[in-house]
Parts: structure tokens; C-alpha cells; sequence
């Protein structure tokens, strides 16, 4: 058999055995399967990784026909390509170490083992998503992580207002694949196929005229997959459930709400580029929608004090960040912010969870502070881990970012000066967070003060493993400029990616960057981001301005502190009405028109049956007259008179 | 000859079933049932059903009637008076034995009267030639009407005994 | 009484006859309450349908006909026995022999 079968099957394996042998399985032993399968796939995947990297990758596809009905024919088959094999990569080796932290974050939980089952069944669907070859193996992926994501976030199910963000979650994930769907409908009528390979082909191929048939069709087509993008990765509109997800165990932000889960609709409009290369319209609303939601987000996250609602905040603008990228054509480089954003963000929240559990369950930033005496692992990690984010030369996050402004720069020096502001707005938020948590007087009670400790090593070796991969992944994607100085290839990353990426006839002429201009947008971007940095030392722990407690906010901030109120806008808009709706359809529908028919029947059955009984009057010469009467029907009817 | 010993045998036939069920008293009632048992007992002689007409009289005339009387003695009920029928109710029993009748002969009507002539073949009503076929194809019917006819007796015993406790 | 049977063309005539006397017999049965001449009525009919079938056995020179009315008669003598055994009994019971003493059987 394959062995690229191995790779979902064995977390599905994981999901199984911890799922219906749960009891007869200590908690060490389900630590052990439910990481152990992972590791596992993970090495699977190596071995398509390297060849992969040596660019011998061998294009396979094992399956088997799924859906056979008329026309469509869809198959149950995986496409293993440079694309997939770096999204599987992520996912495994991310998910290891998550799994493997998690082990030690949730010991004391007693819903332990049913944990581990949701997070290999999370592993088994996100792999489908990205290895499957045709629209409707990935749309089974998605669906499966968005089932997941929901019963993880509703992990402590026994308050409501957890179930509530799960439920917010699906929901805002469904109106997404409702997008989806319809463009998958839609790719089916217009190709007759929904397969990547066939799609594709059929429209680079020279002698067909699909594209000049259908341009329109191609818009609407990327418009609606962009919907449901916009679900899954959690750009306006439909972000709000991602800081609200943060009710889940803090392992399960940083694997589904990091690193995985939420880049699902990137990589599916990635798979697409050929499609989204031929619909400029799109990409443009791509751009904006990233764009704004990029700094939008960002302003929200500058004034939050819940260390895990910050960094909620910042994977929606980092996101908005990719999808800028996207919206410029940019692919490789979307995908590049991609890989080092799983990186530092993963890095970023388990690095929060282990704050939070020294904490003894405080995520409140205003009460801590100085925390780096106590937990120097977590101090260092997370400073990497932020250094990264806010793109300080050397980190990975600096080299993706860099990429992804220098490809603004070449469309319009606005968007270049919009990216960046958002760039700055990430950099102060992050290391205002940094300061608030680490430095300065310790702000909580002695209860908790004397609690503090560093976290268990099974905790803090998956972080320093993160650490070190934000530092080193970013030198895979040099820009021109530095990779001539040191005489390397550059951007070997999207060179790695090449033969995904389809050229476009119509590409307008790329206007290459000259070195000078390359090193000239670096150091304006880095010296903004240090000094940005240097005015967050300066408040926060030079003049130790503290946030402001409940209740105090007042104009903008509040405006920002309750997240522009949209919330509130959307249940009002949306929510009520929708409620208003079922109310009057239950009493005038359901009561009236259903319940009264159902109950007809019973109650004429009833009526029917107590004018018939008088049938039954006990006279025998009555039943002797019917008796005759029906003889002599039955002659009638039998004979030749009737 | 034959059509004229036929159509006095009718005769007495339908009167007698006529009278058995108009009479009042049901001693008459038997009186009439006799008169039209021996008047089918004669249709059978005319159609040479020798064995049959025999064993016509003996069972009926001889045994069933005979048990009749002996209920209507033993119940007294010589001078007793029925209750009086609605009209309604005699005249729809009326109307759908009518019907009855006037289904049959319309059932009648359809089919194509029979004419042909066939030259009777002499003995089959005969003690032999029935003896031979009672006792060659139906001999089990005829040992099971023996497990009948015991079954009637232990049962009307049974259901005829006085119950032994009332004292 | 062998040579003056000519009933070829008088097999109909006896089915008229036997479906007469099978009316009255149902006729019988619907009018009187009396459960004795309900009985009889009963006798009637069947008697009714022995000539019937004696009329069609000649006819066809088939004597299993002949037969067939042998044990029909044979059943009609248990019956009666049985039933008016239970006609005793019911007089014994309720006092009556009229049909409507026998109410109970009712909704």
C-alpha cells in the first residue's frame, strides 16, 4: 500500500483507539498514542518532504472512485505535490509538538483523553483538506475541522457561554461553506469537473475557449470561494468568532486558531490561482478585505487586556496580512507568511499557555508583570516568538513580511504605507504585551505570586523547538537584495513552490524591485518597527503606564476596548430579527397549521370510529341481514349483470 | 307425465317453505317442513336418485324432524307468542331475499340455456354404483363423518347436562 | 322408475327451483325471531342446494354429486343436533327462545 495512505490514517487510528478504548487507557498511555500517531505521520511525511525539497518529488495520486452519479464522478484521491506536502509538513510537525505540550497542560483535566480524540480526529481532517485532489475531498476537510474546532472550543462544556462561542464559531464557519459550496456548484457547471488537475488544465490548455466563454463565470466563481475563505480564516465580516474561540484550552488556540485550522482558506485560494489569476476583480476585493481587516484588527488588539484575546486579535490581522498577499498576486509569498506565521504564533499562544497555567488560570495582563524572573523559558521564548512577529531582521517574520511589502511597494506606495502601519501597529501591541507580562512589578496577589514556577519541561521543549524554527525558517525566502550579497538563491521558498503556481498570459509586466529600493524599504520598515518598539518600553515600563482598568475607558479607546462594537451591531442586525422570525413561524406555522393537521387525523379517527361502533349493536339478526346484503353484492359484482 | 309430476311436486315444495315460515304456531311450522322434505324426497325419485331419496326420508323426516318436535315439546312452546317485527324490518328482509332471487336469475339470464340432450344413463343413482364410489374416493371423508358424528353426540351431551351443583 | 325421466331441457327448472326455495329460506331467516324456525329455515336451504346438486349429478351422469349431498345431509344432522342442544341451553338461561334475547355482544 501507499504510504502517503499512512499519513491521515494513522491520526484517524489515534482518534479511534483513544475514542472507544478511552477507558481501559491511562491518561499516560493516550498522551503517548495521541502524539505518538502524530509523530509518526509526521516522519511519513519526511519522506515526501525531501525529495520534495531536492525538487524529485514525484506527483502521485492513489484513490478510489467516491461518487459516481450521471456525470459526476468524483474520486477519493490525494494530490501530493511541493504544496501539499509543505502544508502536511506544517501540520504534523506543529501538531507534534502541540500534542506533545498539550500533554502536559491538560494532566490535571479530566476530560484529558476525550481531548486527545478531537485533536487527532482535528489532524485527520485538516490533512484531508490539504492532500485531498479535487474541491469535494477538501470541502469534507473543512468541514471536519470546523466540527472539530467546534467541540473543542466548547471543551468545557459546561458553561454557557463557551457553548455559545463554539456554537458562534460553526455558525460563522457555515455561512462561509454555504459560499463555498455554491462555487463549487458552480465550478462543476462550468467545467464539468471538479478535480484540480482537469480544472486546471482545461484552462491553461491553448486550444480551449473556456476562459473567453465564461469570464464572468470565473469572478463569480473566486468571489464565492473567497466567502468561504472569509469564514474559515476569519476576515471581515466574519472574524468575530475568533477571539471568542478563545474559550477552548489554549493548546487548541494554537493549533486550530494559529497554525492550521484558520490558513485553510488560504491554501484553498492558493490551489486556485489559476482561477483567481484570471479574475482581477477578486483580487482586488482580496486586497481590500485584507487589507482593512489587517489594520482593523490590529487597532482592536492595541488596547486588549486578555493575553489570549491579544494574540487573537493579531492572527485575524496577520491573516489580513496573507490575504493582502493574495490579493496581490503574491502567492508564494502568502503561503511563506504562512509557514512562519504557524511558527511564531503556535509559539506565541503556548507560550501564553504557560504563563496562563503558572498563572493558576489568570489571563488578565494587568495583573501580572516582572513574570520574567519566574519563568525564564517562557520569557525567552516569547520574546523570540514576538521579535519574529513584529519583523526584526534576522527573524522569520521578517523576511515574510518583507516580501509581502515590497510586493505592496510594487503595486501603489499607498498600500505600502497601509501595510506598514498595520506592520507597526502589530509590533507595539505584541511588545506591549511583552512588557505588561514580563517586565516591571509583579501586579497579582500573593496567592498567585507564590504559585509561580516555570512550566514542566514536557511544556517548555516544544517551545524552545518553535522558538528556534522562527528564528531559522525565514531564511529560506531571502529577498533579492541580500540573497546577491551573500550569494544564494533567492526566495529559494518560492522557487520550492514554482511549478504549483500557474504563469498567467496576461501578466502585467512585473516590475522588478532594483536592489537599492529593496534595502531602502528595509530599513525604513525596521527602523519603524525598533522605534515603535522603544516608545512601548518607554511607556510601559519606563513610565509604567498601566491599562486601564474596568469601566474607565472613555472616546476612542473605549470605542477600540469593545472591538468597535460590532458584536452587538450583528446580533442586532442579524440575530434578532432571525429570532423574531422563528417565533412568528412556530405560533402561526407550527401551532396552527401543522400541529392542527396532525392532531386531524387522530381526532377523525376518534369521530369516525364512535359512529361505527354502533355497527356492533349485538342484534344477530342485524349481522345475519349484512351477511345477505354482502352475498348478495358480492354476486352482483362477480356476475355478468354489473 | 314427468312435467306434470314435476311441477305438483314444486308446487308442494314452495307452499310447504312458504308455510314454514308465515305460520304462527311452530308445531304448524314442522308440520309444513314435513310436507316439503317428502316433496323434495319425490324430485328425487324423479331423477332416479333411488339411494338418495331413501336415505332423504330417513334422516330428515325420520331423525331431524323428529329431534325438532322434541325441543319444541320440551320447551312448551305451543302457544307462545313472538315478539312483533317493525314493519320496516320484514320489509327490507322481503326486499333482499328478492333480491337474492332476482340476482340468481339474472346470474341466470347470462348464461346459455341448456338444451342439449342427454339420454340418462341408468343406474347412477343406484345403491351400487354410489356404494362404489362412496367407498373407493371418499372413503376417508366418510370415516371422518364417523369422528364427526361422535364429536356431535359427546357435545350435545355435554351441553345438554344439568348442571350437578345447583341442588 | 327408470323410464319417465326426461329432464334434459328441465335442468333449469330445477335450478329455479332450488333458488326459490333458497330465498324463502333466506327470507325465513330475516323475518321470524323465532330461533327454532330459524333453524328450520336453515334446513330449507340446504335442502335447497342438495337438489341442486342432485340435479346437476344426472345431468352429467357424474355420480361424486350424489355423494356430496350424502354428506352434506351426514353435516346437517350434527349441526342440528349440536345447535339445538345449545338452543336448550340457552333457554335454560335466559327464559326465551327469541334471537333477542341474546343482546350482549355489543359495544
Amino acid at each position: 500500500m501507499n504510504s502517503v495512505w499512512l499519513i491521515p490514517l494513522l491520526p484517524l487510528l489515534g482518534f479511534l483507539i483513544i475514542g472507544l478504548f478511552s477507558r481501559f487507557l491511562s491518561k499516560t498511555a493516550v498522551g503517548v498514542i495521541g502524539s505518538g500517531v502524530i509523530g509518526a505521520s509526521f516522519v511519513v511525511v519526511l519522506t515526501y518532504l525531501f525529495p520534495a525539497l531536492n525538487g524529485t518529488l514525484a506527483v502521485t495520486s492513489p484513490g478510489f472512485d467516491w461518487i459516481t452519479t450521471g456525470k459526476l464522478n468524483i474520486s477519493f484521491q490525494f494530490l501530493i505535490d511541493p504544496l501539499s506536502v509543505l502544508m502536511m509538513s506544517i501540520i504534523t510537525g506543529v501538531g507534534f509538538l502541540i500534542h506533545v505540550y498539550s500533554a502536559g497542560y491538560m494532566h490535571e483535566d479530566d476530560g484529558f483523553k476525550r481531548y486527545f480524540a478531537y485533536l487527532n480526529l482535528f489532524v485527520f481532517s485538516m490533512l484531508l483538506l490539504v492532500m485531498g485532489d479535487n474541491y469535494v475531498v477538501m470541502f469534507a476537510g473543512w468541514e471536519g475541522v470546523g466540527f472539530c474546532s467546534y467541540m473543542l472550543i466548547g471543551f468545557w462544556f459546561k458553561k454557557d457561554e463557551y457553548n455559545n462561542a463554539a456554537k458562534k464559531a460553526f455558525i460563522m464557519n457555515r455561512i462561509g461553506d454555504l459560499g463555498f459550496l455554491l462555487g463549487m456548484l458552480l465550478i462543476f457547471v462550468t467545467f464539468g469537473t471538479l478535480t484540480y488537475t482537469e480544472i486546471f488544465s482545461q484552462i491553461s490548455d491553448p486550444n480551449t475557449s473556456i476562459i473567453q466563454e465564461n469570464a464572468g463565470v470565473i469572478t463569480i466563481i473566486t468571489l464565492l470561494l473567497f466567502i468561504g475563505a472569509t469564514g474559515k480564516s476569519a476576515q471581515i465580516p466574519l472574524y468575530t468568532w475568533l477571539p471568542d474561540a478563545m474559550a477552548g484550552p489554549t493548546p487548541v488556540s494554537a493549533l486550530i486558531h494559529a497554525a492550521t485550522m484558520v490558513t485553510a482558506g488560504i491554501y484553498m485560494i492558493v490551489r486556485s490561482n489559476i482561477l483567481y489569476s484570471l479574475a482581477p476583480e477578486t483580487l482586488e476585493v482580496i486586497q481590500i478585505i485584507g487589507l482593512a481587516t489587517a489594520i482593523f484588527a490590529a487597532t482592536i488588539g492595541l488596547v486588549q487586556n486578555d493575553i489570549k484575546k491579544v494574540l487573537a486579535y493579531s492572527t485575524v490581522s496577520q491573516l489580513g496580512f496573507m490575504f493582502f498577499a493574495l490579493g496581490l498576486g503574491a502567492y508564494t509569498t502568502a503561503m511563506f507568511h504562512l509557514a512562519t506565521h504557524a511558527f511564531f504564533k503556535a509559539l506565541l499562544f503556548l507560550g501564553s499557555g504557560s504563563v496562563i497555567h503558572a498563572m493558576g488560570g489568570e489571563q488578565d495582563i494587568r495583573k501580572m508583570g516582572g513574570l520574567k524572573k519566574y519563568l525564564p523559558v517562557t520569557y525567552w521564548t516569547f520574546l523570540i516568538g514576538s521579535m519574529a512577529i513584529a519583523g526584526i531582521p534576522g527573524f522569520a517574520g521578517f523576511f515574510s513580511k518583507d516580501q509581502i511589502l515590497a510586493h505592496a511597494y510594487e503595486h501603489s506606495t499607498l498600500l505600502w504605507t497601509l501595510a506598514l502601519i498595520a506592520a507597526l501597529m502589530t509590533a507595539f501591541y505584541m511588545f506591549r504585551l511583552v512588557f505588561l507580562t514580563f517586565f516591571g512589578e509583579f501586579r497579582g496577589t500573593e496567592h498567585q505570586k507564590s504559585h509561580l514556577h516555570e512550566s514542566p519541561a514536557i511544556m517548555t521543549i516544544p517551545l524552545a523547538i518553535l522558538a528556534f524554527m522562527s528564528v531559522i525558517a525565514g531564511w529560506v525566502g531571502l529577498p533579492p537584495a541580500i540573497a546577491d550579497m551573500l550569494g544564494v538563491t533567492a526566495d529559494k521558498f518560492g522557487g520550492f513552490l514554482s511549478n504549483v503556481i500557474y504563469p498567467v498570459n496576461n501578466d502585467t509586466a512585473h516590475h522588478a524591485l532594483s536592489h537599492a529600493m529593496e534595502w531602502a524599504l528595509m530599513g525604513i520598515s525596521t527602523i519603524a518597527v525598533l522605534s515603535v518598539i522603544a516608545f512601548a518600553y518607554v511607556t510601559y515600563v519606563s513610565k509604567s503606564v498601566r491599562p486601564t482598568k474596568e469601566g474607565e475607558h472613555a472616546g476612542l479607546s473605549n470605542m477600540l476596548y469593545n472591538k468597535y462594537y460590532i458584536d452587538e451591531l450583528y446580533h442586532a442586525i442579524i440575530v434578532k430579527p432571525l429570532n423574531w422570525l422563528s417565533g412568528q413561524v412556530y405560533t402561526l406555522l407550527e401551532v396552527k397549521v401543522i400541529d392542527n393537521f396532525v392532531n386531524a387525523w387522530g381526532k377523525g379517527v376518534n369521530s369516525g370510529s364512535k359512529s361505527l361502533r354502533f355497527v356492533q349493536s349485538g342484534n344477530l339478526s342485524f349481522y345475519l341481514f349484512l351477511m345477505v346484503i354482502g352475498i348478495i353484492l358480492i354476486l352482483l359484482f362477480n356476475s355478468s349483470i354489473i | 307425465m314427468d312435467q306434470i309430476l314435476f311441477l305438483i311436486l314444486s308446487g308442494l315444495a314452495i307452499c310447504g317453505a312458504l308455510a314454514v315460515i308465515f305460520s304462527k304456531s311452530p308445531v304448524y311450522s314442522v308440520l309444513a317442513l314435513v310436507l316439503t322434505f317428502f316433496s323434495i324426497a319425490g324430485h328425487y325419485a324423479l331423477l332416479n336418485a333411488n339411494f338418495l331419496f331413501i336415505v332423504h326420508i330417513i334422516v330428515y323426516a325420520g331423525a331431524i324432524l323428529v329431534l325438532f318436535l322434541f325441543v319444541i315439546m320440551l320447551l312448551n312452546l305451543n302457544k307462545e307468542a313472538e315478539a312483533k317485527q317493525p314493519i320496516l324490518i320484514k320489509l327490507a328482509a322481503f326486499i333482499s331475499g328478492g333480491l337474492f332471487l332476482f340476482t340468481l336469475f339474472g346470474a341466470l339470464k347470462g348464461m346459455d340455456l341448456i338444451i342439449t340432450e342427454k339420454a340418462p344413463s341408468t343406474n347412477i343413482g343406484s345403491v351400487e354404483v354410489l356404494g362404489q364410489v362412496l367407498f373407493n374416493d371418499f372413503i376417508l371423508p366418510f370415516e371422518i363423518s364417523s369422528v364427526l358424528f361422535l364429536s356431535a353426540m359427546i357435545g350435545a351431551v355435554m351441553l345438554g347436562k344439568k348442571d350437578l351443583k345447583e341442588n | 322408475m327408470n323410464n319417465f325421466l326426461n329432464l334434459s331441457n328441465s335442468l333449469n327448472n330445477y335450478i329455479i327451483l332450488a333458488s326459490i326455495l333458497f330465498a324463502i329460506g333466506i327470507i325465513g331467516v330475516l323475518v321470524r325471531k323465532n330461533i327454532i324456525i330459524m333453524f328450520m329455515s336453515i334446513e330449507l336451504m340446504l335442502n335447497a342446494i342438495n337438489l341442486l346438486m342432485v340435479a346437476f349429478s344426472v345431468h352429467h351422469g357424474d355420480p361424486q354429486g350424489q355423494v356430496f349431498v350424502f354428506f352434506i345431509m351426514a353435516v346437517a344432522a350434527a349441526e342440528i343436533t349440536v345447535g339445538l342442544a345449545i338452543l336448550v341451553m340457552i333457554y335454560r338461561n335466559t327464559g326465551s327462545v327469541s334471537i333477542d334475547a341474546l343482546k350482549k355482544l355489543k359495544w
